[in-house]
């Protein structure tokens, strides 16, 4: 019953996954942290930027901007990111696809964590002269981090759950392995349970650790 | 333009924000203009790309509008079918008995750890192999599968922090007037919880929207993102022109939503008949819910 799965490299394709989470989650992070210091900052053009961008991106589907990552930048313009062959270009052009989307909702996690900081931290440190950066730097978003964790670790899940979108431009991660198992071999069930399996393994642990995390680092008030 | 972390500009500040301004416009052209040079190199800006989008009512009638309808039928099915599969499961959450409490926890637990698409494409050879749903209607169906048993646990969700956000002298008053439990949860909690989780509920149909263009890219569901595939074949390669058209599609649709969730959740925290509580939108919604997840203030 189970002598067919050698045949598949599983291991492999949830090993993609996990790359594509965590390459898509540090991308993310960055841009998104940069997209939230221009959203509350005292530049207007930058805080229009920033708002329009979040706007816009949050409200197309992941998979629109995946499948023009591939048929638009990639076969249309050429655009390969530096890669040689269709498979790696792929991969970069999803990874591309999900920071783009990912960081739209990093900015919002981190914004609502700017938001838990009290007024008065930020005016006790513009007293003692502190510039908007060094408020933002040094005052404000280690605060907002440690509170942002919570509403951070729903993004990452939620980044780990949308990597099988990369399937649709046929990266070889969980889900299109799946699919293609499910065509060859008549084994409905145990292929979604290893599979179904495979993604509490990495969704469940990650938000109970990051929870933990969370309770532990969050600012006392 | 009131913000904590920064003072009213002085003369320094002022001219440091014109430079930054300069700067970002410098950058932002830079990217503009290798946008345009790139689409102007590759031939994306003929004229003949665009111009059956804004000539003729062809592509609309023939592609968009029946897309569209089948995106918006997926949705509206999988919202109909897992609101009350929803509702039950998060009232059986709050069970006092762990045999109801427990199982339905799981459930959930389960269907929210898993991605949609793992779902629909299980549901895909479900219906392929165990019934005999004829092979047109079979991704409609494995689509709407994958979107209630996702979204119903979702919501499941919603519907226990809605009860959950009531005050907690709610049931305890109508249990001293001598409400059993049921008549309590029927007629004193799930009324007002309902408008509690409105705006949540309603940011969550964003999430259901966006959802069904996987169905389009993965299970051949003719919805909107798939007749762009075929609408670009048809009118000469014009991939970019017919992903511009239907993003802004998705974009203005789930924009209108958003706007009216957050409205609704402005216009529900002001009100001065109700409890005052309130699901907010970016405290469940964005389908990427976790218990304790919630975004403080």
């Amino acid at each position: 019953m189970f002598d067919f799965l050698s045949d598949y490299d599983i291991l492999g394709a949830f090993w993609t996954t996990v790359q594509l989470a965590l390459l898509s989650a540090v991308g993310s992070l960055i841009w998104g942290t940069l997209l939230a210091a221009m959203r509350v900052g005292p530049v207007p053009l930058m805080r229009g930027f920033g708002t329009a961008y979040v706007n816009i991106v949050r409200n197309i589907p992941l998979t629109v901007i995946i499948l023009f990552a591939s048929l638009g930048l990639y076969q249309t313009l050429g655009v390969s990111l530096g890669a040689d062959r269709s498979d790696t270009a792929n991969f970069r052009l999803a990874v591309l696809g999900l920071i783009v989307y990912t960081s739209a909702f990093v900015c919002e996690a981190l914004r609502s964590g700017i938001n838990t900081v009290p007024v008065g931290q930020a005016e006790a440190a513009r007293a003692i002269g502190l510039s908007f950066s060094q408020v933002l730097r040094l005052v404000v978003l280690p605060q907002a981090f440690r509170s942002a964790v919570g509403p951070l670790t729903n993004v990452l899940i939620a980044l780990t759950k949308n990597t099988t979108v990369a399937a649709a431009i046929g990266v070889a991660e969980a889900a299109l392995l799946m699919k293609e198992m499910i065509e060859n071999e008549a084994q409905l069930l145990l292929i979604s349970a290893i599979f179904a399996f495979g993604f509490v393994c990495l969704t469940l642990p990650t938000g109970l650790i990051l929870g933990w995390v969370g309770k532990k680092v969050a600012v006392k008030r | 333009m009131s913000s904590v972390l920064y003072d009213a500009q002085g003369p320094r500040a002022k001219r440091r924000n014109v430079l930054l301004t300069i700067a970002f416009l410098a950058a932002f052209a830079a990217v503009l203009w290798w946008v345009y040079s790139t689409l102007k190199e590759k031939g994306q800006l003929e004229w003949v790309l665009w111009e059956p989008f804004f000539t003729s009512s062809e592509p609309w009638s023939t592609y968009i509008w029946p897309g569209l309808q089948n995106t918006l039928k997926a949705a509206g099915l999988a919202v109909i079918i897992a609101m009350p599969l929803g509702a039950v499961f998060g009232i059986a959450r709050l069970s006092d008995h762990a045999w109801i409490r427990v199982p339905a926890g799981v459930v959930v637990e389960f269907f929210r750890a898993i991605p949609v698409l793992i779902l629909m494409i299980f549901g895909l050879a479900l219906f392929a192999e165990y019934t005999n749903v004829s092979s047109d209607d079979r991704p409609l169906y494995a689509v709407v599968t994958g979107l209630v048993l996702y979204n119903a646990s979702v919501l499941a969700e919603i519907v226990r922090a809605g009860i959950l956000s009531l005050p907690k002298g709610q049931s305890e008053a109508a249990m001293a007037v001598g409400l059993r439990k049921g008549q309590v949860m029927r007629l004193i909690l799930l009324p007002q919880a309902v408008t509690a989780m409105l705006p949540a509920i309603v940011s969550q149909l964003v999430v259901i929207v966006k959802d069904t263009a996987l169905g389009g890219a993965v299970l051949t569901y003719s919805e909107l993102l798939a007749s762009a595939n075929t609408m670009s074949g048809y009118y000469g390669a014009n991939v970019l022109a017919s992903f511009t058209v239907v993003a802004v599609i998705f974009i203005a649709l789930n924009f209108a939503l958003t706007s009216f969730a957050s409205w609704l959740e402005r216009r529900l925290r002001q009100a001065k008949k109700s409890t005052g509580a309130v699901v907010g939108v970016d405290d469940l919604a964005t389908g990427n819910t976790q218990t304790g997840g919630g975004a403080g203030t």
